[in-house]
């Protein structure tokens, strides 16, 4: 086990600086130039201007002394200073990124905890009502384009019923918790602050049902084909002949070899979840990588993108490194 | 009770572990209902032992999953009822049908390689059931866990307690299924093909463990087999089904030796003995079961029975006593009468003089390594030696079997013989010419000479073209017509000689049965006029009847079209009825090589001893050896069967070279004939016979 780890692990980080230097070609040979959207028309047309900003940024270097100062940074932890906003790019991410990664958790966890019971009761009571409403509700979370979803909840739970709280991380006139991680939940706990933990948590839930539905439907979906999957096997039968209880069947020998393309799925949806809360973050008004991601494009703010990049792809190598530890966690066979 | 009212007071008081009567079972598919197990009867005591045997589709095991209640949803039990000890089964509600499975009444299925639960260790699978029905607490349980893993001859208990299923062996599996099965007790054991699986040591063992569970603890097993002589070997009694009735239920000696209703007459006779003649035609019937569909009206078999009268047409014959203790479906034997014995079989054709001439097909020290991918950068690369030096030769119009369990590299032989795959070292002749090394060109005009059949024959027929475009394709290609029409006149003429009918060129490989589809790829192999075919296991997957049909037909061609055969097979009796000549392998070599008649009467090697000796067949003395043949990942130093051999001796640190040790027969063995409890007690009449020839 020890070793599986270690292998994978050692993979990993080959992969993290394989994807760095990838990411970083790709962010300086594409084609698009951050002067325009930097300086501005005038600014622009004068040679000596943008000749001294350009060195300013070290956009004359040639490409591979750039990587090379690039790298040089990124051993010591500088990610470099965003164009846009003239701060550290670590510094910008590391303000942003946990209001992503609280809302993308949630909605995980809500895909989890919802997706596969009711992917378990469809496959169980096969062709029965569950199963009917199961299929509807995944098909409704794919399906629905994620910016109609969040007006049509926001309108509903907060504009029409009050039910919900507005956009933002909480309440704006409120003091954001104190505390090391940015993550509000954890924060509030850890300095006590009870109003705090309530606030923060009413205003994820909006949010983060809407960012899950997708999720929810197809890991219902999984689930559910998994577990039929599963119960047709011999060894299913052979419970049954050991007479078992249903449920002891369902759970401890069905459930477990189903799970395997369950965490599969799961991995790459969190991860996805991660990336691709841009949607949500807009219309939600949620401080999180999304909107600093879009942003960033949207100013060519090169050192931002390679950045962001980079943070995305290390965070899908450890979900993935996540993924695989689970197999060996949950199928003997993979443990060599 | 109420039942005990109406019971004759003839009866004990005890009622049977297990009575079942009339009982129905249908299937509810698209096409109709189909009734698949159509009024079954009978009863087992404690301490009794009760087969059921059928070809494929017969319901047999659908009858057994029947009696545990265990169907899947589209199959429900429409009439009868199971009785055990006296109590109504299928009146049980789902608590207490679960507190009555696994706990007096266990099953033991097919496939141990998918029955147990790959993410949960053994010992957990093998003490569930005993902590759920309360028999025992958690600690208790685990302690009485690893003691029936040793009761069932699992290797090291402790250990393999602790492990997960994908660390053993099929055999090893069976054992945790077997120990599973019986963990409370049961008074009641359903094993279905338990040893369908397996090899053929391994079989015997897993056999000797469920007589020694009867025997031991008075467990009364109902034991569902196609093969008779598993049946034999372990059951008093037998129930012979067909399509989806019991046809006969008496002794399983008494079916054996006389037979009351016609299938169960061609079954005993279609099955090849050991003690049968050598070169004997196996008796087979033509047709198919009926379609369950479509029942025929009278007797289900008359379609197919060679002993019909006017009445079966029309008439559904009704289970009657035949016999004191016997019952049959059957008008013909109603009255009490035997069948006759199959017409005694035409006495092949004396084997062609085959000492001067050179071999057709031979092997030179030949061996094949496959290097497996390595598990990882740092890896040492491991290597499976399939074969390890082997010299064979076979002759003109002879037939060599080939036999081995699983893994021995029996397969591997006959696909470097065809050169499927390119030797390590040695090397392979054909007609006289060296083809180790021959290009793919330069083999092809070789290739029609020399041919191959496949096990499945359904994976080695294209199922997008007709059975006539398969075999034209050779044809053509290989210049052996002058026009298409030409062509598709030899596929008819192919078809008639492997007793198909002409017209069914047109048809696609899927609406074919099994043993037709071997058929057609005889017809394939024999498009282009070869003088050896190699089969590997040509007839394994096919149903007893339909084997016969095959090895019959495979014979015949040998004897019109002076064919060789080199024949691949696990099944002893089977190269014994069809072959001249044996060898017998063991971890890639070959340990023991001889005329078959010898070898099956006398074995030398003890190796072969064991073999010969654990097939099932009633009424034989059976040496059951122990443990599993060695890793091919490692050959063992010496001689290679050592650990499992009875006889060995300091001396078999030296491996044995493969040597003549008498007149034609070679072993490779430091004392060939030391080990000899002389397993197969040939019966005289047929010695005598077979010496007269
Ligand atoms: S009843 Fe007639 S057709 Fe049926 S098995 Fe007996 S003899 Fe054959
Ligand atoms: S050489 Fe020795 S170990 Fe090998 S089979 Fe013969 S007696 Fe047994």
């Amino acid at each position: 086990m020890a070793r599986y780890i270690g292998k994978r692990l050692l993979l990993a980080a080959l992969m993290a600086v394989l994807a760095s230097c990838v990411i970083f070609l790709i962010a300086n040979l594409v084609p698009g130039d951050p002067v325009l959207a930097q300086l501005g028309d005038v600014a622009a047309s004068d040679p000596a201007i943008v000749a001294r900003w350009r060195a300013k940024w070290g956009l004359d270097l040639p490409l591979w002394e750039r990587y090379g100062i690039f790298l040089t940074g990124l051993l010591h932890g500088d990610l470099g200073i965003s164009i846009a906003t003239h701060r550290p790019v670590l510094d910008d991410i590391r303000q942003y990124a946990p209001a992503t990664i609280e809302l993308a958790t949630i909605a995980f966890l809500l895909s989890l905890v919802i997706g596969i019971p009711l992917g378990i009761a469809a496959a169980v009571r096969r062709d029965g009502w569950i199963d009917s409403a199961a299929r509807a509700l995944s098909l409704l979370g794919v399906s629905a384009p994620t910016f109609w979803l969040a007006f049509m909840m926001l309108a509903i739970f907060y504009g029409g019923l009050g039910w919900a709280p507005g956009p933002g991380r909480i309440d704006p006139i409120a003091f954001p918790p104190e505390g090391p991680t940015g993550l509000f939940l954890i924060d509030s706990i850890w300095s006590g602050d009870w109003e705090g933990f309530q606030d923060s948590l009413a205003h994820l839930v909006l949010p983060s049902i809407v960012l899950a539905a997708a999720t929810i439907g197809l890991i219902t979906r999984t689930t559910r084909a998994a577990m039929l999957d599963s119960l047709q096997q011999d060894y299913v039968r052979v419970s049954r002949a050991k007479g078992l209880h249903e449920w002891a069947i369902i759970l401890r020998h069905a459930l477990p070899n189903a799970l395997v393309p369950v965490v599969t799925l799961g991995g790459l949806a969190y991860a996805n979840l991660l990336a691709g809360a841009v949607m949500t973050e807009t219309v939600f008004a949620w401080p999180g990588l999304g909107r600093y991601t879009f942003t960033s494009a949207a100013a060519l703010d090169f050192p931002a993108i390679v950045g962001i990049t980079l943070v995305v792809s290390i965070t899908f190598l450890l979900v993935n490194l996540a993924v695989d530890l689970s197999y060996a966690l949950l199928d003997p066979r993979v443990r060599r | 009770m109420d039942g005990s009212l109406t019971t004759p007071p003839t009866t004990t008081l005890d009622p049977p572990v297990l009575e079942v009567e009339d009982l129905r079972t249908v299937f509810l598919t698209d096409a109709g209902v189909v009734r698949a197990v159509d009024g079954v009867s009978f009863r087992v005591g404690a301490g009794e032992t009760l087969g059921i045997v059928g070809e494929s589709g017969s319901g047999k095991s659908v009858t057994a999953l029947s009696l545990l209640r265990l169907l899947d949803e589209q199959a429900r039990i429409v009439g009868g009822t199971i009785r055990f000890k006296g109590q109504d089964v299928l009146a049980m509600r789902p608590a207490e049908l679960r507190a009555w499975r696994g706990d007096q009444a266990a099953m033991v299925f097919q496939d141990p390689m998918t029955g147990l639960n790959p993410v949960l260790r053994i010992l957990r699978q093998v003490t569930e059931h005993i902590v759920s029905h309360g028999r025992m607490p958690p600690a208790e349980a685990r302690q009485r866990g690893v003691g029936l893993l040793r009761r069932m001859g699992v290797a090291a208990p402790e250990r393999a307690a602790a492990s997960y299923p994908h660390q053993f062996s099929g055999g090893m599996r069976q054992r945790v299924m077997l120990a599973i099965g019986v963990a409370n007790d049961p008074a009641l054991l359903i094993a279905d093909e338990p040893t369908t699986a397996l090899d053929v040591t391994i079989q015997a063992q897993i056999l000797d463990l469920l007589r020694g569970l009867n025997e031991e603890f008075g467990t009364a097993i109902v034991l569902v087999s196609h093969d008779l002589g598993v049946i034999a070997s372990v059951c008093r009694r037998v129930v012979v089904m067909y399509a989806g009735e019991a046809v006969e239920e008496a002794a399983t000696a008494e079916v054996l030796a006389d037979p009351r209703h016609p299938y169960a007459w061609a079954l005993v006779n279609a099955v090849p003995r050991l003690d049968a003649p050598i070169g004997a035609r196996l008796t087979s019937i033509e047709g198919m079961p009926p379609d369950p569909l479509h029942l025929p009206q009278g007797c289900r078999f008359e379609p197919r029975c060679p002993f019909k009268i006017a009445r079966c047409a029309t008439e559904h014959p009704p289970m009657l006593e035949v016999a004191p203790g016997r019952r049959a479906r059957c008008w013909v034997t109603a009255d009490g009468r035997s069948l006759p014995r199959p017409a005694v079989p035409a006495t092949p054709a004396a084997p062609a003089a085959r000492d001067a001439a050179p071999p057709l097909l031979e092997a030179r020290d030949l061996v094949k390594h496959f290097v497996l991918p390595r598990r990882s950068l740092f890896a040492p690369a491991e290597k499976v030696h399939a074969v390890n030096g082997v010299d064979i030769a076979l002759g003109r119009g002879e037939s060599l079997g080939v036999v081995g369990e699983s893994g021995c590299g029996k397969s591997t032989l006959a696909r470097l013989l065809t050169r499927l795959h390119e030797p390590t070292a040695g090397s392979v002749l054909f007609e006289g010419r060296d083809i180790t090394h021959a290009s793919p060109a330069a083999l092809r005009p070789l290739r029609p000479r020399l041919q191959m059949v496949f096990q499945d024959p359904y994976a080695s027929l294209n199922p997008r073209m007709t059975v006539g475009e398969i075999l034209v394709e050779p044809i053509l290609a290989h210049g052996r017509a002058a026009s298409r029409q030409a062509a598709r006149e030899r596929v008819g003429e192919l078809l008639t000689t492997v007793g198909l009918k002409p017209g069914f060129a047109s048809r696609y490989p899927h609406e074919f049965s099994g043993g037709q589809r071997q058929r057609v790829s005889i017809a394939r192999a024999l498009a282009l006029d070869p003088a050896a075919v190699v089969a590997d296991e040509p007839v394994s997957a096919l149903d007893v009847n339909v084997q016969a049909q095959v090895l019959n037909l495979m014979q015949d061609l040998q004897q019109r079209l002076g064919l060789s055969y080199l024949f691949i097979a696990h099944d002893l009796a089977v190269v014994r009825a069809f072959c001249d000549r044996v060898a017998v392998m063991y971890l890639g070599r070959i340990v023991e090589e001889g005329p078959a008649a010898e070898i099956f009467a006398a074995p030398l090697h003890p190796y072969t001893v064991a073999l010969t000796s654990a097939i099932p067949e009633p009424g034989r003395q059976r040496v059951v050896l122990g443990g599993e043949p060695p890793s091919t990942l490692r050959l063992p130093e010496g001689c290679a069967f050592r650990a499992r051999c009875p006889v060995a001796r300091a001396a078999c640190a030296e491996p044995p070279p493969l040597r003549e040790v008498a007149p034609g027969r070679r072993a490779a063995c430091h004392f060939p004939g030391d080990f000899a409890p002389h397993p197969t007690p040939v019966r005289s009449a047929s010695l005598a016979d077979h010496q007269r020839r």
